[in-house]
């Protein structure tokens, strides 16, 4: 029933983590309900799902950035990219 | 503490049937076929990021990005402040109302390929009114099938024609709801023309403003119809625009794997774009 979208297990990785990480986002929201909003480092009032969503969007150009600059391996950009998740979520 | 009514999210969910339907499962199609390739009959092979790396590179894509953001750019900094222009200067009350706002709506009511064709036939050189008048009439060389100069002038003078309206529009629902003790308390204080539009019309505009600036910029940076009717990329290169070299990837010469690759990176673009640009614009509302 699936054949037409073309799956493979790297891309239905990436989606399960997206999808996971919304996931989170909706539980941690009934847990703690507000978005946990905050005026963060690059002066933008953020809530957990902006900070996700710059974290993504980030690390969808760190990758391009690399691949069209640098090219393969994409280790660095990997290590690039958790570090700007992490500083999303603690400071942005 | 009391729960909440979440009855709201049970009437978001057929929006949210549709959108998957309509927009998510495709879009994860496309991410899957841009790691692949395929010869057609449904067999794909595993690609990695081949084409993101091929299409990043390409002078190609350079080229038509280049060609999409002085685009983008163009018709933005003439329909913004030509819109505004023209709803400072329609009538707030009467007779004249509402004829200026149909007026104002017919380009938006006909369709994108209909507007395509419009211009075509009317800047044809030797049968269209604006193109005969400009060459045989004034003696103007204008042949937009030929010179990259007259294509581009036309088509950027077809998209304000068409969307000019719609940041009229929106600044004059802005306008309208000014209230006019505004107006009094500047005349007391003796405030200028440009005092007014600064301090008072243009602040209150702000909201609607944002918006239009934003659709604006979505419409014109993912045009394919007009553009394409009218000059169809030409002449050579000169008006393809970004979705108008995707499309002659992707169904042309049917390569699924850049082609997808390809409007990956025009998405991202667009995006965050459009992320930058109402982030920026809201953020004094917020803080």
């Amino acid at each position: 029933m699936l054949s037409w979208m073309a799956w493979t297990w790297p891309t239905a990785l990436v989606f399960i983590g997206i999808f996971s990480a919304i996931a989170v986002l909706i539980v941690l929201e009934i847990r703690h309900p507000g978005g946990a909003m905050r005026k963060g480092a690059l002066g933008l009032t953020t809530t957990r799902g902006d900070r996700l969503f710059i974290s993504l969007l980030g690390t969808a150009y760190i990758f391009l950035a690399w691949l069209g600059l640098v090219g393969m391996p994409l280790w660095t950009p990997l290590g690039l990219a958790i570090a700007w998740g992490v500083f999303c979520f603690w400071k942005v | 503490m009391k729960t909440e009514n979440q009855k709201a999210w049970l009437f978001v969910l057929p929006v949210l049937a549709l959108v998957a339907f309509n927009a998510l499962i495709p879009m994860m199609t496309v991410v899957n076929y841009s790691v692949q390739e395929t010869f057609g009959d449904n067999v794909f092979f595993w690609q990695g990021l081949d084409w993101f790396q091929q299409i990043l590179r390409s002078d190609r894509f350079h080229d038509a990005l280049g060609r999409q953001f002085l685009f983008t750019f163009l018709i933005l900094i003439i329909e913004v402040p030509l819109g505004i222009a023209i709803a400072l200067s329609m009538p707030r009350k009467g007779f004249w109302v509402p004829v200026c706002l149909v007026l104002m709506a017919l380009p938006m009511l006909i369709p994108w390929n209909v507007v395509g064709a419009m211009w075509n036939i009317f800047t044809l050189p030797d049968i269209g009114l604006l193109g005969y008048f400009l060459n045989h009439v004034l003696g103007i060389n204008y042949d937009m099938t030929q010179d990259p100069v007259a294509a581009w002038i036309t088509i950027v003078t077809m998209d304000v024609w068409h969307w000019t309206s719609l940041v009229v529009l929106l600044s004059y629902a802005g306008l309208v709801s000014i209230p006019d003790a505004y107006y009094q308390a500047a005349k007391i204080d003796g405030a200028s023309n440009w005092a007014v539009f600064r301090f008072i019309q243009l602040p209150k505009m702000k909201t609607v403003l944002t918006i239009a600036i934003l659709l604006r910029f979505m419409d014109s940076f993912n045009i394919y119809t007009e553009p394409f009717v009218l000059t169809g990329g030409g002449p050579g290169n000169s008006t393809t625009l970004l979705s108008i070299d995707l499309v002659k990837i992707a169904l042309g010469q049917f390569d699924l794997g850049p082609a997808a690759a390809m409007s990956l990176i025009y998405f991202a673009i667009t995006l965050l774009v459009s992320w930058l640009f109402y982030t920026l614009m809201t953020k004094d509302d917020l803080n």
